[in-house]
């Protein structure tokens, strides 16, 4: 068990970090989240609602279907990213002016206060301090999900869901962080420890702690707050493009537009990209990116890959350096290491869409 | 045949003047899976602390030091390409180097194994 964001959490259970990691690519690994903030911001209408949030970050909240979830960044205002988090339009009838937001746990305090007082009159912030987060990721976490709500092998990839079990309500969105296919489930506290025990009295489920849940999101090229996105990177330099959708872009209107839009237009300095390094050393956060004895980047995020069976890392590079295929140099424990700038993901995601 | 134990969770199985050294099992355990290791080579001589190894584990990287001044005589020369021998089997076939003593007079800083169970709290 370690500290983790005001948490106690493992780092793994019995069967370690490289079990865990492969268990969940194999079959279906149960990840407690609970730790992550869940909260709803709401109004009479979905436009008030999605207006509100739309001054907060850049992706279109607007046009989000019922039931449909988007990534975004909560931005700051030169830009620099705040959090990063998946909002949700409710599906609810009666809740029609309803998103479900889940933050980083690390953050959420901050959040809260940002959110709070930036939301119009009319538009409010309710927070749930009594949801329990779990998350079932692989590639048979859907069908063993089935077994309790079969209705949920049909719900695409980042959509949401909603089930009634045993008079339990569970709030479940076909996504993770894993890039395999899976859900995440909103459900009471009271209700979480019976609803796991029967989750992983399935044969084909394993819990699994933080340290596979990072090797796994780090194969999958997704980022990690806090070390591969803060406060002093962009979504642009982050390499997040694709979670601003074409109207933000043209009309801005988020904070940091400008300088988000001139980096859309002229490139930011600085990339976010995959690192491969040669060999089986891994090459962990911190570590220094040199071309001819320049430095020209760092590793934000980086270890062994147990389904890469080797040494996995991203960072950030100058942009001149960030074509695929550029050979760099770590810097190692004092010994240099080859490397070269690779596409991400390192394994290929198997979403359901 | 002796066994020495270092503060830093090493082993020294000491045969004449010769000691094979790798790390406890309770090191692996706290280290987790082991994927990577960096052997000294052959005729590397090292003082006693001196960082003479690397091992790293999918959680972390750390050190292994010479736990006695010396030679190095021969590594285990598999186990860079099955690092997972050092969580297998950390004192029999997970072994990292032999060291050739330079002063045998350095042993008696080292922890016998009831010294060892102590400090583990085994």
């Amino acid at each position: 068990m370690v500290p983790f964001a005001g948490y106690s959490m493992p780092v793994q259970y019995k069967d370690g970090i490289l079990t865990e990691h492969l268990w969940t690519r194999e079959n279906a690994g149960l990840f407690d989240v609970s730790h992550m903030g869940q909260c709803f911001v709401h109004s009479d209408t979905w436009e008030k609602t999605a207006r509100a949030l739309e001054t907060l970050v850049p992706a279109d909240i607007l046009n989000l279907k019922p039931g449909q979830q988007r990534y975004s960044q909560l931005l700051a205002e030169d830009g620099g990213i705040l959090d990063d988090l998946m909002i949700t339009r409710s599906a609810y009838e009666g809740h029609e002016g309803w998103a479900y937001l889940v933050v980083n746990a690390g953050c959420k305090d901050a959040d809260y206060a940002h959110i709070a007082t930036r939301l119009p009159a009319g538009v409010s912030l309710r927070i749930e301090a009594d949801l329990a987060l779990i998350a079932l990721q692989g590639p048979k976490a859907v069908e063993v999900l089935a077994g309790i709500v079969p209705a949920i092998r049909t719900v695409p990839f980042m959509t949401y869901h909603y089930a009634e079990v045993d008079g339990v309500h569970l709030h479940i969105s076909r996504s993770g962080y894993t890039g395999e296919d899976g859900v995440e489930i909103s459900i009471p506290a009271k209700a979480v420890e019976a609803f796991c025990t029967r989750l992983l009295g399935d044969a084909r489920v394993k819990p699994i702690g933080l340290g596979a849940r990072d090797s796994l999101r780090l194969e999958a090229g997704l980022c990690l707050y806090g070390h591969d996105i803060d406060t002093t990177t962009s979504p642009i330099e982050a390499d997040l493009n694709w979670s601003i959708q074409k109207r933000r872009r043209e009309e801005g209107g988020f904070p940091g537009a400008a300088r988000i839009q001139r980096e859309l237009k002229d490139g930011p300095s600085r990339l976010r990209v995959g690192i491969l390094p040669e060999g089986r050393q891994p090459a962990r956060e911190g570590t220094e990116v040199f071309v001819d004895g320049w430095k020209i980047g760092i590793i934000t995020s980086g270890g062994f890959g147990p389904s890469q069976n080797g040494p996995v890392a991203m960072g950030y590079v100058e942009t001149a350096f960030a074509k695929v295929d550029t050979p760099v140099t770590l810097v190692v424990r004092g010994k240099e290491l080859p490397a070269k700038i690779v596409a991400m993901p390192f394994i290929p995601h198997r979403y359901f869409r | 045949m002796t066994t020495y134990y270092t503060k830093d969770h090493e082993y020294l199985r000491l045969e004449g003047d010769t000691a094979t050294v790798g790390i406890t099992d309770y090191a692996q355990a706290q280290l987790g899976d082991v994927v990577f290791v960096e052997l000294p080579g052959v005729g590397q001589k090292f003082k006693q602390g001196a960082e003479a190894a690397v091992v790293e584990s999918v959680k972390a990287a750390s050190d292994v030091y010479a736990p006695v001044s010396g030679e190095i005589v021969a590594i285990n020369t598999g186990l860079p390409d099955s690092p997972a021998l050092i969580n297998e089997d950390p004192e029999g076939k997970g072994w990292f180097m032999k060291i050739k003593l330079a002063d045998k007079g350095e042993l008696a800083g080292l922890m016998d194994e009831a010294a060892y169970k102590a400090l583990i709290g085994d």
